[in-house]
């Protein structure tokens, strides 16, 4: 397996400054714009890694929650929000930043020493063909609570979306409406017939 | 069930007994695949552009492309010659690399999906068991690539196009995906293979649309929005927004959205075919055929009829979902914005929703029928 092993490296490499580079990039660009986009490519050289480690699923589900959703939602926020305001340089700015990397880069190093210390138990038992499957096991045995939780608190939040999209709000009763019921929405009244 | 041609097994086979090392040859031979992909997907875009244009003319009761060719079949091709002449224009307010990024990003995972494109039990590129799952997060890529053209066209029409786009994809993207479990649910697998292995036991009977007509629908609406196909056009809407987040792109950066829309468009008919129509399998199983002539169902010119069948079979129903498509685009007009947002999140997601849950349902009830 040596051809296999060389395109395993090569790939882990190219990825991994890729990562790098992209998350510098993130945190250093003046221009949020740009973060938010390098923020995905973070995100998607994280789910090369993922394929690396034999976690197909897992990559898969990285590029579609967090690239597709998270990533597409934050760059929603930032081209919605159109305010144009100019920052003066703060006096001595430049002790925000430097103690900033320093602390960063003393997390930095404390992380890199934990990984290199801790003996990692490798498993040299050849990977699995497929994930799902395994995953599905372990979802609905010794992890059932966690995944029904979740389940439950993404469905709540879609049902509450699909409320939300359903009442035609009218801004100009706002005033008129607050004397109704607290509990009660804000809503145009439902026409009994057809229009 | 014979597994049919084997093209990688044989390529590596007849290799090997060069005396090549089975990885050499197992990499010599990865490059094949990849062009045939490439290839295939430009052809079925040359082939849908003259579709297209052949169609709404007939529609409109005119002719159509003529001279170019036969028929005009060369009229593509002068178009996309046309395209890489052209004028490349940087506008001078752009971003230069963020206007350059935003069609490769959009082009790019469209592309990279026909990776699990099935033609035949060995005809496809990889068979990973995330297959369909595999092409969902893909194409959950490309609203950053059309949000980041728009941006970097410092255009209005651009940005407002660009923000309909993406709000237009993720909203129809959950429709489609729930769709696409309810499938999966029935297949008891993500892999395309398989699940057109689960709809081939007795012909058309067996199709998945019998199963899932509901779903057939929801799919079928939520990946014509997702291709920006015209009832769900908006975001480019050349009438009210010029042309959406395309505004300021010319030659071939122009043509990259152009190639990318159409591809999604023949990717998503073939999706359609896979999930709901059967994949490869034709409507008269084609082991019933060989029983009935008496042939050897393991001699090697019947495997052979059988792939051509099998690629056949697919592209005719792909393109007859393409057909349908363009029907559609120059006979029905546009949504509004809203509309387009109410149909996604209030008809479609509901009631994905609710057959989701009754495919779960009937599946308990009637294993046999429903994938136990």
């Amino acid at each position: 397996m040596q051809i296999a092993e060389g395109v395993q490296l090569v790939t882990f490499a190219i990825l991994s400054i890729l990562m790098l580079g992209a998350a510098l990039g993130v945190v250093l660009f003046a221009n949020i714009v740009y973060s938010a986009f390098l923020l995905g490519g973070v995100f998607i050289s994280m789910a090369g890694i993922y394929i690396l480690l034999n976690a197909d699923f897992v990559s898969a589900a990285q590029i579609l929650v967090y690239v597709g959703a998270v990533n597409v939602l934050i760059l929603f926020a930032i081209m919605l929000v159109n305010k144009r305001e100019e920052f003066k340089p703060l006096k001595n700015g430049w002790l925000r930043q430097g103690s900033t990397a320093v602390v960063c880069g003393g997390l930095f190093a404390l992380l890199s020493a934990v990984s290199i210390v801790t003996p990692w138990s490798i498993s040299t038992v050849s990977p699995l063909s497929s994930s799902v499957v395994p995953i599905a096991k372990h979802f609905f045995t010794d992890f059932l609570l966690p995944f029904e939780l979740a389940s439950i608190l993404l469905l709540m939040s879609m049902v509450g979306a699909i409320i939300l999209a359903r009442r035609d709000f009218l801004p100009d009763d706002v005033g008129a409406t607050s004397t109704q019921d607290s509990l009660t929405l804000p809503e145009r009244p439902r026409e009994l017939a057809g229009k | 069930m014979n597994s049919g041609i084997d093209l990688q097994g044989t390529f590596v086979q007849s290799l090997s007994d060069f005396g090549i090392s089975t990885e050499l040859a197992k990499i010599l031979w990865m490059p094949f695949p990849m062009l045939l992909m490439l290839i295939g997907a430009t052809v079925g875009v040359l082939v849908n552009v003259w579709l297209e244009r052949k169609i709404s003319a007939a529609v409109q009761q005119r002719i159509g492309p003529e001279y170019a060719g036969p028929l005009g079949v060369l009229q593509p091709v002068a178009d996309g010659l046309k395209l890489v002449f052209k004028e490349d224009i940087l506008p001078s307010k752009a971003d230069p690399f963020l206007f350059t990024m935003g069609p490769i990003l959009v082009v790019m995972p469209v592309f990279l999906s026909y990776l699990i494109v099935p033609f035949g039990q060995n005809l496809v590129i990889t068979n990973i068991n995330t297959g369909i799952f595999l092409w969902i997060a893909l194409s959950s890529i490309v609203p950053i690539g059309l949000l980041m053209a728009g941006y970097a066209s410092n255009n209005k029409y651009s940005l407002i196009g660009g923000l309909r786009a993406a709000a237009q994809s993720i909203s129809y993207e959950i429709p489609l995906a729930l769709s696409v479990l309810a499938i999966v649910l029935m297949s008891n697998s993500l892999s395309t293979i398989d699940i057109v292995q689960q709809q081939s036991g007795y012909g058309i009977l067996s199709w998945n649309i019998w199963r899932q007509p509901i779903g057939f629908v929801i799919f079928w609406i939520s990946a014509l929005a997702e291709c920006e196909r015209l009832p769900f056009d908006l975001p480019e809407a050349e009438e009210e927004l010029v042309a959406g987040y395309q505004t300021e792109y010319s030659g071939m950066k122009f043509a990259l959205f152009y190639v990318g829309s159409y591809v999604n468009l023949v990717l998503s008919a073939l999706m359609v075919a896979i999930l709901y129509l059967g994949g490869w399998s034709s409507p008269i199983p084609i082991e019933l055929l060989g029983n009935l002539v008496d042939v050897d169902p393991t001699s090697s010119w019947l495997q052979v009829v059988d792939a051509s069948l099998g690629i056949a079979m697919t592209v005719l129903k792909a393109y007859f979902l393409v057909f349908l498509a363009i029907l559609t685009r120059w006979t029905v007009p546009r949504v509004r914005i809203d509309q387009l947002l109410n149909l996604g999140w209030k008809f479609l997601l509901p009631i994905a929703l609710a057959n989701l849950l009754i495919t779960a349902a009937l599946k308990l009830a009637f294993p046999t029928a429903f994938g136990g």
